[in-house]
């Protein structure tokens, strides 16, 4: 009989909560739609560009399912290696084919090595080009493993994903136990409490970048070849985006569970579209939301730090953004806080 | 500002959430130095005017005017001490970290600050529990507390939401000695109770219910004018429910 009453008891609160009821029916969906878009995405076709007396080889890479561009000049090939539209360039020298790799995604490379293969079994008899390929990486090499790919990702998804949790479920706590009400009967104005919260998380957020990066480099051994001070920089940027989207949303959660019910909508589909899978296979629409997402930005700028060493010219759009992202998130929260004072 | 004004002037407001009318046409002053009480059952609309009297709330229709300043203002939080009903206390730091914080937002620093805190704790008779943390509290601790925060920048006017609820006996009548003192020394408290007993040691009472403000008048008055023998027969009588 009482279990009868505790099981009448548990269906009645979710019929009451039917964000929760929602929720339990629908995420699970949206995060299998999204698994699904990503793994059965087709094939990653890889780009290769040609130049100079390589362009014969153009119809055959083309036949084995290669996009092939043709460059007037060898320099022209390699700086679109180096901005990432082609994945690899092809050259002849004489018979030898150079291939250079742009090398930081481990399934680009491996997507070019296959069509290359192909390509050379497939001339071997007829054309009496030499074939023993020169290849070169760019950026990255042949034993990158694929956590030197999804290393410098998954830094920024774990930042991000811990900061909106505590930050968020704490910025409840002041709202369930009265402790925001009574804040807002001081003279304190509803920016200085958003403030508050950036600086004393802040503070907090850089030992833990500090940690996460100093782990993730050191111990784990992730490829890194650019500078720490950046590292630190965007998995600090990361996390304020996360601690003002966090404490922003937790005006629209009750309680602490309905806040966890953010992760699936909110951080896993970020993990899904921050470049961790090739986003070119996505569907349109679905690469566009991603570029609405922070942890996109963030991820981006690890990866030109740590596997291409780049510098300041390269993540600043990233920076930029990020901050406009933060910066956007603690104006709309110091807005929600007028649901509990006007003024 | 008047010397004899009110400090607080409550003319005819309504607060109405959605299309349910919360408080409705309410009028009341309540002088300086006075202790003033607002009773009602639990839902009648104590907490609501409350609120709107600190400020934290707006009101729908009328207006609030605290101490000549029309609310809602910023500036006059520090002119209020609340003690909202629930205790709203970090629980995760300790006695004196809650002081210090609530401290500071009022903009209480270094020798003054650690004076006051030391005052209001002797006040509610928990400076042995300083250091200890709030989360070791009981309830009765935690009201007391609460209230001890409320006084700490020694705002002119006080407003406690049912202040006494689960604080046995003793103390409350020690809190009630020290509501007495702050009274003499000009404090105006404003406070809400449901407990009848309690509302007769207000100088002024406010009977509501519903919303609707019943009687406003000393509890004497009350009694006398209604032909009770005590105020919760007098609260009885305005509520319609005669015996």
């Amino acid at each position: 009989m009482r279990i009868r009453a505790i099981t009448l008891r548990i269906l009645q609160q979710f019929i009451h909560d039917k964000r929760t009821m929602a929720l339990m029916f629908i995420a699970p969906l949206l995060v299998l739609s999204l698994m699904s878009l990503v793994f059965n995405g087709d094939d990653y076709k890889p780009v290769i560009g040609v130049s100079g007396q390589a362009v014969k080889l153009s119809a055959s890479l083309e036949s084995h399912d290669a996009k092939v561009k043709e460059y007037a000049t060898a320099e022209l090939g390699t700086d679109a290696v180096s901005e990432g539209t082609i994945d690899a360039l092809l050259t002849l020298n004489g018979t030898t084919p150079q291939m250079v790799l742009e090398g930081s995604n481990p399934t680009a490379n491996r997507a070019v090595m296959m069509v290359l293969e192909k390509t050379s079994q497939e001339l071997l008899p007829s054309s009496g080009i030499k074939i023993q390929p020169e290849i070169s990486y760019l950026y990255g090499s042949a034993d990158m493993k694929t956590i030197d790919r999804f290393g410098p990702i998954m830094i920024g998804v774990f930042v991000f994903f811990f900061v909106f949790l505590i930050a968020g479920v704490s910025f409840l706590r002041e709202r369930t136990t009265g402790t925001l009400e009574r804040l807002l009967s001081t003279p304190l104005k509803r920016w200085e409490i958003v403030l508050g919260y950036v600086c004393g998380f802040g503070i907090f957020t850089v030992f833990q970048a500090l940690l996460i990066s100093w782990f993730s480099i050191q111990v784990l051994g992730i490829l890194m070849t650019g500078s720490f001070g950046y590292v630190l920089l965007m998995t600090l940027l990361l996390s304020m985006t996360a601690l003002t989207l966090g404490t922003l949303l937790s005006a629209f959660a009750a309680n602490e569970l309905q806040m966890i019910q953010f992760i699936p909508l909110i951080i896993v589909p970020q993990i899904f579209l921050s470049g961790l899978f090739p986003m070119d296979t996505l569907p349109l629409w679905l690469q566009r939301v991603g570029l609405a997402t922070p942890l996109y930005y963030g991820a981006d700028a690890l990866m030109n730090i740590m596997i291409r060493g780049k510098g300041w010219s390269d993540i600043a759009l990233d920076v930029y953004v990020l901050i406009g992202f933060t910066l956007l998130f603690m104006t709309l929260n110091v807005l929600a806080l007028r649901k509990h004072r006007k003024m | 500002m008047n010397k004899d004004a009110p400090v607080i002037k409550v003319s005819h407001v309504g607060r109405a959430f959605g299309s349910k009318l919360v408080l409705d046409d309410i009028s009341l002053q309540v002088e300086k130095a006075e202790t003033f009480g607002i009773l009602g059952p639990s839902g009648s609309g104590k907490t609501t005017l409350v609120k709107m009297l600190t400020g934290i709330d707006e009101t729908s229709s009328g207006e609030i005017h605290v101490l000549g300043v029309k609310m809602p203002k910023l500036a006059m939080l520090q002119q209020i001490g609340y003690m909202a009903q629930s205790d709203a206390l970090y629980t995760e730091l300790s006695a004196k970290e809650n002081l210090e914080f609530f401290a500071s937002l009022y903009g209480l620093k270094g020798e003054h600050r650690t004076r006051r805190i030391k005052a209001v704790m002797e006040l509610v008779n928990l400076e042995e529990h300083l250091r200890k943390g709030v989360a070791q509290y009981s309830g009765g601790m935690k009201r007391r507390l609460s209230l001890a925060i409320a006084l700490l920048h020694e705002p002119p006017l006080l407003i406690l939401d049912e202040p006494t609820v689960g604080i046995d006996p003793v103390l409350r009548l020690s809190i009630w000695n020290e509501l007495r003192a702050l009274n003499k020394k000009g404090t105006t408290i404003v406070l809400t109770t449901h407990v009848m007993d309690e509302a007769e040691k207000c100088d002024r009472l406010a009977m509501i219910r519903d919303g609707k403000l019943l009687a406003v008048d000393t509890p004497d008055g009350l009694l006398q004018a209604t032909g009770s023998a005590s105020i919760e027969e007098a609260f009885l009588y305005y509520g319609g429910v005669r015996s």
